[in-house]
């Protein structure tokens, strides 16, 4: 760098002095030079071909779907069709897809891996452990995610998410947020970690931080699969057959919902107290509509989303299906290293209306929340010494849905373990990449555990009130 | 094929067309180093997909593009580095995404600007462009969502546009892909120093004030005499931008010759740099 030089100086005094001279509202001055330059070149540019449409279609529509009345309902109605159509549309392809993968490649792998001579715990490690892992993770995910995240796309090529942002903002705003907090927990509803980077929009780092903490609230398509899963075993079944779609989509709204909820009031929270300040003010541009280009956004939505979400998914499903095989094969004093967990935390997991197989799968889940469903089916087979499904400790079996609820069922899963579950995994830790993600976006340690540990928190608080509640009411 | 022929033909954007190749991430060195600014949500992502040939995610709502992406093309033999920066109404105030903007434009010293506007919305629009052309002379205007403004019932008369910025405007419809292989033949005149740009400055300012940016602009001149821009460094000094009065201070701002730009392939300097 070279030394301060003496010309440079004088001209940033003489700028210093001169800044009075030209007075305070020299800025407003300059905005309106530029401003009536723009004016008068694009009035002689620009020339009306036509009368104006008496009928504006995006006028029309944004008085709709931004009106005070008519603005959230609609909004619980497109998620909810979307999930519906989720829902509905998954399960045959899912099933399909667990025939081919486990009903029929997986005996062909255990038969080769016999033939070429490996011994049993190899077969168990890698077909048992580490092929069953992925390929439920494959069979579940995979359909609900090439349906859902094209639907999310054309929403938002279409524009409407800043109708939501739109919706959402005063609400924000009266909980001491940013309005644009409603942008990056819409994209929360994608990938929380992504939806972390995206905070950077937001210039108050105040007001960065609450959108950084309650991220976590917004649902992210690692735990939509779970969400729809327990709510179409649990839930759907026990409504009649013709409703339960519906009613499985609309307990799924339910929780999303909740977790806005959960947004706004934590964000209330937090700047009534740690992160105190005023809302800053900014203006939301509402986009026009555009037609979304239907084919283009299928195609970049199951290659850019869908995939590196399912790859994600598999890269950690492997190595824990390598884990929950060798917790459940690996005994001390005749029990299984899962077995003991599973007892040792029962009755902590009893008080908090869940059970030590839950717990136990949390943590196995930690660094993807994707498989936190196969996790629990195969250690609920485990500890509840079930025959007939599956094929020894460890070993996952074919996911479909009347299996699954019988499992669980069996497990000593009610309705309570149900709807609790559901709570528990919209509120406990982000997932591991969101925690570094968080840790580099802030460069506190400090604000990364709080961000890690609040949403547990709350998630066992809300689960133990829940559970005692129920209980009253039952008994 | 004669030589008058083949002028002919060169003059013709279609003759071109073929010529594009798209490099995406894959650069290694570079002859042109070019940006992408605009306005929140008048599709510079789609732009600079179309260009690069990069499926970089493109959604329909403003502050989607917030960190700078970067990418590639090659046309006519010449490598180009196209950095696609986040979208602002403006450059004057403080927020990280118009800092980021304002201080590649300046310090990074592309070799052309491309500020990508919507034609349906061109007087808030234009707002940028005049803010963006007092800080660099080459800049190409991209006349995005022709189509849409069509739809409005607006006709935008681009000549008429480009004679009073002073710069090329390209009519576009990047969803399209219309207008794309023109936008690149113009980025590369410009680049080349074919098209030379005179654009339009603002002067409409009080006679008063006028007198004092004149005093200070002058100071500047004697200090930098190969600045591009005194009027300009002369306003965000009144102004009190620190981020310029640190350049003064440092002069790191006399380095900012604009005319003696060369592509050579060397990396940006090291303020540019740290905005990623």
């Amino acid at each position: 760098m070279p030394p301060p030089n003496p010309t440079a100086d004088a001209i940033v005094s003489s700028a210093r002095d001169l800044r009075w001279e030209a007075g305070g509202n020299f800025h407003d001055t300059l905005m309106e030079s530029i401003y009536t330059d723009a004016a008068r070149i694009a009035d002689r540019a620009v020339s009306r071909t036509g009368e104006q449409p008496r009928f504006d279609l995006d006028r029309t529509i944004d008085g709709l779907v931004t009106s005070r009345w008519l603005g959230f309902p609609m909004m619980l109605l497109m998620l909810g069709v979307v999930f519906w159509i989720t829902i509905e549309g998954a399960n045959v392809p899912s099933a399909m897809l667990a025939t081919l993968l486990i009903g029929d490649l997986y005996p062909v792998l255990r038969d080769f891996s016999a033939s070429i001579g490996l011994p049993w715990w190899m077969t168990g490690l890698l077909v048992d452990g580490m092929y069953l892992a992925g390929a439920w993770v494959v069979a579940v995910m995979l359909p609900p995610m090439a349906i859902f995240f094209p639907l999310f796309t054309l929403l938002e090529d279409f524009g409407y998410l800043p109708r939501v942002a739109f919706n959402l903002d005063n609400l924000f705003r009266k909980s001491g947020a940013h309005g644009k907090q409603a942008l990056t927990m819409a994209m929360g509803f994608g990938c929380n970690a992504a939806a972390i980077v995206a905070t950077r929009v937001i210039d108050s780092p105040r007001e960065r931080l609450i959108a950084i903490i309650t991220n976590n609230f917004a649902l992210c398509n690692g735990r939509w699969p779970t969400q729809i899963l327990i709510a179409t075993i649990f839930i759907g079944g026990l409504a009649p057959a013709h409703l339960a779609g519906l009613i499985s989509a609309a307990s799924v709204v339910s929780i999303a919902v909740l977790g806005i909820l959960f947004t706004f009031v934590v964000s209330w929270g937090l700047s009534r107290t740690v992160l105190k300040g005023e809302a800053s003010a900014f203006s939301l541009e509402l986009p026009p509509y555009r037609p979304p280009r239907i084919l283009q956004t299928i195609y970049t939505s199951v290659i850019d989303r869908t995939l590196i979400v399912l790859w994600r998914a598999v890269i950690f499903a492997i190595p824990a299906g390598a884990a929950i095989w060798l917790l459940s094969n690996i005994t001390v004093s005749d029990v299984s290293l899962a077995e003991h967990f599973i007892n040792s935390t029962g009755s902590f997991g009893y008080i908090i209306g869940l059970n030590g197989v839950i717990l136990l799968a949390y943590i196995v889940a930690i660094p993807a929340n994707e498989i936190v469903i196969p996790t629990i089916l195969m250690l609920t087979v485990l500890s509840a010494r079930i025959t007939g499904v599956g094929d020894g400790p460890g070993v996952m079996f074919e996911p479909s849905e009347s299996v699954s609820a019988d499992v669980l069922r069996a497990g000593g899963w009610t309705l309570l373990t149900a709807v609790n579950l559901m709570l528990f995994s919209l509120l406990h830790n982000p997932c591991s990449t969101t925690i570094y993600t968080i840790y580099k976006e802030t460069k506190s340690a400090k604000w990364t555990t709080v961000s890690a540990l609040l949403p547990v928190a709350l998630g066992l608080i809300v689960c133990f009130l829940v559970a005692q509640i129920w209980r009253l009411l039952a008994a | 094929m004669t030589a008058a022929a083949e002028s002919g033909c060169e003059a013709c954007p279609a003759h071109h067309t073929g010529n594009l190749i798209k490099l995406g991430v894959n650069m290694s060195s570079w002859d042109f180093v070019v940006a992408l600014a605009g306005n929140p949500n008048t599709g510079k992502s789609t732009v600079f997909n179309s260009l690069t040939g990069l499926r970089q995610h493109t959604g329909n709502w403003p502050g989607k593009t917030v960190v700078r992406a970067e990418g590639g093309f090659s046309y006519q033999g010449s490598r180009y580095k196209l950095v696609d920066l986040p979208g602002t109404y403006s450059l004057l105030s403080t927020s990280t995404d118009e800092e980021v903007a304002r201080d590649f434009i300046l310090f990074g010293q592309p070799d052309v600007t491309v500020i990508v506007v919507d034609a349906s919305l061109l007087e808030r629009n234009l707002n940028l462009v005049l803010q963006v052309l007092e800080i660099t002379d080459r800049a190409v205007v991209c006349l995005n969502l022709i189509d849409e403004a069509k739809r409005h019932g607006l006709a935008v008369d681009d000549r008429r546009l480009a004679r009073d910025l002073g710069v090329p405007v390209v009519p576009t419809a990047a969803r399209q892909k219309t207008g794309i292989p023109l936008l690149t033949q113009t980025i590369s005149e410009v680049a080349t120093g074919k098209v030379v740009c005179k654009p339009h400055r603002i002067e409409n300012h009080p006679p008063a004030l006028k007198r004092t940016i004149d005093q200070l602009a002058g100071q500047v001149v004697t200090a930098f005499p190969d600045l591009a821009n005194p009027r300009w460094v002369a306003l965000r000094l009144l102004e009190g931008d620190r981020r310029i009065t640190e350049a003064i201070g440092t002069g790191e701002i006399g380095d900012l010759n604009q005319t003696a730009i060369v592509g050579d392939g060397s990396p940006l300097s090291p303020t540019a740099q740290e905005a990623t």
